[in-house]
């Protein structure tokens, strides 16, 4: 009896995980098949002889190319890097300062920045840029996105720097440590992991946006694949699929890479901002 | 009240802050105020309103409140009844719901059936939007779309999903790009919880569903208004929809991101794209404050 | 080396008085102890040595400067910290020369000066690992080394033993005490355990409240504990207390408690003038100054057997009397043969008897 119990709950567990697992890869599926096959259409179908072929294809689009491994690297690393160095210092100063009403200031903002999106504030993001001269540059593309992403990457990294022992600090100040060579020689190698973490999370975020570049940006030149995507269409306009498929995948991977590594190094879990 | 010795000075703290400062009001913090300011002047991309924009007053706010047309497809109302549609069902019921279903069943299970579900729904949730998007195309199409080979194949039928059903299938999506987010989230609440809570219900006889609701539920309480409240927001403001439907057809999908998107950049209307996202933005705001009072009176440490 | 004085020194934080108006002088080369129960202050007066807090008021000398409102890395201190703070990305020696690194030198002069270091401290042989790599003990040393290496005038230690076992402790007790005297340097070590105290001080303080009620070597602080707090918090098991009433009367003074009336011929010369004659006072017994008597004599208590501890080379022996328990610390192979609650003797010397006025105050 016990056993009839314990199979039936087996089957039932089994069952539904895979409800949910289909749940989530179905839609997946096409992108795994049809880049493989040089006659990809909107089915999936696993391909007879599977071929790079379309990839070939892709990579003589110099423009296809340019967007993916010059503008959106660019535009990405750029955002990464001012969203990681700039959180850290605010982060430490926010964490290691006696300013009145700190946390109210980090944590205001965080809701702030979820009041004034992308979405909502489109036109003035867009005014202001092209009042600075900005429009249709990579440094525009790069600032907006800076400033969206800072104030949630502070929060996470807040986390970090308020679990350095504050014994660490006194001790090289007792030293003879400046604060910036404490922040240096301390604190940054303390809080590396988050550090890291932020500059995924950032990569992943500007790589996969869609709506600022494409408000921001004009001339082929300057598009990150997110919008260059939209540049496999024949004359007729209806969209090249085995081109669009090789193309996806291919600008899929840097963040299967990220997700990889940071699920490898730290365990891909909240950081910072959520817990009660 | 703990005050200890700065380890930092406060005129070293400022420059440490001032690079994030100067980003987060010139993106953020003036931005809003700018918009309020655009949102009562006519202006335009080009021409004569785009140097020399006339203050016209409420007018903007007037014309979208307009209680002609307010309803009409393609209008500003019509197109919050849809967000109003989109969010419940699609981060309420689709994406909360379905996070915590999917982190209880997982609780307390180790192994790679569990591995391998949630690395699926964690992949959905942070590949490129435009990816997804054209996953999704594929996967809804009449004829070829994987969604309805497996529905004729069950006797079901071929519906045009983008078509004839086009705001379920912008909320099914929406439901699997966001889950992994709340299944994290409850995933890592239920992990809080210390085991002996659960154990003790156990020898008192407590079945699985008591266990749930008598124990599990009040004490991740507030991660579940978090959750609610997060997930809120982000869909009420997702403008990735855009990129499966367009907002199409005939308006059927327009969120409210995307009727700003349609006034400001595709006609251009600058003044009336800013009246669009004033709104908005203060309806994030009741959402934000809501979120801090309630969690003020749970008496959470921030 | 130098000197450290301390004059009406407060720290408050909010309406916490952390220390109030201490002052204290500490001569050169001189070793004290900051001793006291928890939340004392001890801490904070390490602190505000070190630069690491700012008094509120009063003024702080480290041997001829005034250093009270000085960057800690202008003070020439050392410090060791209660958790180490050893930083877990550096070597070992990379830990211990950080302070030569921030002063500039070079990292041949560095590396020497690790190994010297290091040699004298015993850990030569650890520098290249880090922190995680390394026992609760080498960590300490480590903290000393880093806390030696630049030559400071002043050592501060926060409860440096406090992480380490048991007998790991006593270990590093004897070598601190050692290195201490080597070197020659004033060191200000913070502890809340008497025994250590006791056995590293030259001087103990020992506070209260943020204050310091008494200070002075550490035999005399156990002889002549100034106040009640200081009695108990001294010695293991602490000295026994007992409310007692005076009876003066010309000829002599009687001890009255509960189950006893003690004669004090002797000592009565000391009492004149400065208690009143049916004053409520508190009488200490140390517990190795108790010993077992056989039957009632004049300077003996009576009480009941409550319990009998053999330790070894002693044995506790507490005895109920009234309403209050009495330890004695017997010493001998054998512990005494008593039951649970038979009527038993503790016979005391008069001349270590302690007296305090009812607030807490030696009669001297
Ligand atoms: N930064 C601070 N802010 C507020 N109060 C403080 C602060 N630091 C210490 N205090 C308070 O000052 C008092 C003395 O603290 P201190 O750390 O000096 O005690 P301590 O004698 O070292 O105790 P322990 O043996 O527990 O370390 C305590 O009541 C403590 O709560
Ligand atoms: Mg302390």
């Amino acid at each position: 009896m016990r056993l009839v119990r314990y199979t039936l709950a087996r089957i039932v567990f089994y069952v539904t995980a895979s409800l949910f697992a289909s749940f989530f890869t179905l839609p997946l599926l096409w992108l795994a098949f049809a880049p493989f096959n040089e006659k990809a259409a909107l089915s999936v179908t696993v391909p007879d002889s599977p071929s790079l072929a379309n990839f070939g294809q892709v990579f003589k689009n110099t423009f296809a190319v340019r967007a993916l491994f010059q503008n959106s690297a660019i535009q990405a690393l750029g955002a990464m890097l001012i969203v990681t160095l700039f959180a850290t210092l605010a982060a430490y100063a926010l964490s290691r300062a006696n300013i009145r009403g700190k946390d109210l200031i980090s944590y205001g903002l965080v809701l702030f920045s979820s009041v004034v999106t992308g979405t909502a504030a489109m036109v003035p993001i867009f005014l202001l840029i092209f009042r600075l001269g900005l429009i249709n540059t990579h440094l525009g593309v790069i600032l907006v996105f800076s400033g969206g992403l800072l104030p949630a990457a502070i929060f996470i990294m807040r986390d970090f720097v308020d679990s350095i022992p504050r014994s660490y600090e006194e001790s090289a100040l007792v030293a003879g440590a400046s604060p910036w060579r404490i922040f240096m020689d301390i604190a940054v190698p303390i809080v590396r992991p988050g550090m890291m973490v932020v500059a995924v999370w950032a990569f992943v975020n500007v790589w996969g946006g869609f709506l600022i570049p494409f408000i921001l940006l004009r001339s082929p030149e300057k598009m990150p694949a997110a919008v260059a995507i939209y540049s496999f269409y024949t004359e007729a306009g209806t969209p090249i699929i085995t081109l669009t498929a090789a193309y996806s995948l291919l600008y899929t991977i840097p963040v299967l890479i990220l997700y990889l590594f940071v699920n490898w190094r730290y365990g891909f879990r909240f950081f910072g901002g959520i817990k009660s | 009240m703990q005050q200890r010795r700065s380890l930092l000075s406060i005129p070293a703290s400022l420059l440490f802050l001032l690079p994030a400062g100067v980003f987060v009001f010139i993106f953020i913090i003036l931005p809003f105020f700018w918009i309020a300011a655009v949102s009562f002047t006519n202006r335009t991309l080009t021409g004569r309103t785009a140097v020399d924009p006339e203050y016209v007053g409420l007018a903007n706010y007037l014309r979208l409140f307009d209680p002609d047309r307010f309803l009409r497809s393609g209008e500003f109302g019509a197109s919050l009844v849809i967000t109003g549609q989109f969010v419940f069902f699609s981060a309420i019921v689709g994406q909360v719901l379905l996070g915590l279903l999917l982190a209880w069943f997982f609780f307390n299970r180790k192994g790679w059936v569990r591995e391998t579900v949630q690395t699926l729904a964690i992949l959905a949730w942070i590949m490129p939007d435009v990816v997804v998007a054209f996953a999704w195309f594929a996967f809804l199409d009449r004829d070829a779309g994987t969604l309805n080979q497996i529905l004729s194949t069950l006797g079901i039928g071929k519906p045009d999903w983008l078509i004839n059903l086009p705001l379920v299938s912008v909320i099914i999506f929406n439901t699997w790009r966001g889950t992994a987010f709340s299944m994290l989230l409850f995933t890592s609440a239920f992990g809080s919880i210390p085991p002996s809570h659960l154990e003790t219900a156990a020898v008192a006889g407590a079945n699985t569903w008591q266990r749930l609701r008598d124990i599990i539920l009040p004490l991740i309480r507030t991660h579940i208004i978090t959750d609610l409240i997060l997930i809120t927001l982000w869909t009420f403001n997702t403008f990735t929809p855009f990129l499966l439907t367009g907002g199409g057809p005939a308006f059927q999908t327009e969120l409210v991101s995307i009727f700003t998107y349609r006034t400001a950049f595709k006609f251009f209307r600058f003044g009336q794209g800013s009246a669009v996202g004033m709104i908005m933005m203060l309806i994030n705001l009741v959402f934000a404050i809501f979120y801090l009072f309630l969690l003020r009176r749970q008496q959470v440490k921030l | 080396m130098a000197s450290v004085t301390f004059e009406g020194v407060s720290k408050h934080f909010g309406s916490v008085k952390a220390v109030h108006d201490v002052s204290f002088s500490i001569s050169d080369g001189e070793f004290v102890c900051l001793l006291g129960p928890s939340g004392c202050g001890k801490t904070t007066t390490l602190r505000l040595i070190a630069g690491l807090e700012q008094a509120t008021s009063g003024r702080i000398d480290i041997g001829d400067r005034e250093v009270t409102y000085l960057n800690p890395k202008d003070r020439d201190i050392g410090m060791v910290f209660q958790d180490y703070a050893l930083y877990p990305h550096m070597t070992i020696a990379d830990n211990i020369t950080y302070p030569l690194k921030v002063r500039g030198l070079g990292a041949a002069a560095r590396r020497k000066r690790a190994e010297e270091v290091a040699t004298s401290l015993q850990i030569a042989n650890l520098l290249d690992r880090r922190p995680g790599q390394i026992s609760g003990g080498q960590q300490q040393r480590t903290s000393v080394a880093r806390a030696v290496v630049h030559k400071p005038q002043v050592f501060l230690f926060d409860e440096p033993l406090s992480n380490l076992d048991a007998k790991l402790r006593l270990e590093a007790r004897s070598f601190l005490k050692h290195l201490q005297q080597e070197l020659g340097v004033t060191a200000i070590y913070v502890t809340h355990d008497q025994a250590e105290a006791m056995a590293l001080a030259d001087r103990i303080a020992v506070m209260e409240g943020g204050r310091v009620v008494q200070m002075g070597p550490p035999l005399e602080v156990y002889r002549q504990p100034a106040t009640t707090f200081v009695a108990n918090f001294l010695g293991s098991p602490p000295m026994n207390l007992l409310r007692v009433r005076l009876e003066l009367t010309k000829q002599q003074a009687m001890l009255v408690g509960e189950t006893f009336r003690l004669q004090l011929p002797q000592i009565s010369e000391r009492l004149k003038g400065v208690v009143s004659e049916g004053e409520a006072l508190i009488a200490g017994l140390r517990p190795e100054h108790l010993h077992m008597a056989n039957d009632s004599d004049s300077w003996s208590i009576a009480g009941e057997v409550y319990a009998i501890e053999p330790l070894g080379p002693e044995a506790l022996v507490t005895l109920k009397v009234g309403d209050s328990l009495v330890t004695a610390r017997i010493f001998g192979d054998e512990p005494p043969k008593a039951n649970v609650g038979e009527k038993a003797y503790l016979l005391f010397e008069p001349e270590r008897l302690h007296l305090f006025k009812a607030s807490g105050e030696r009669i001297p």
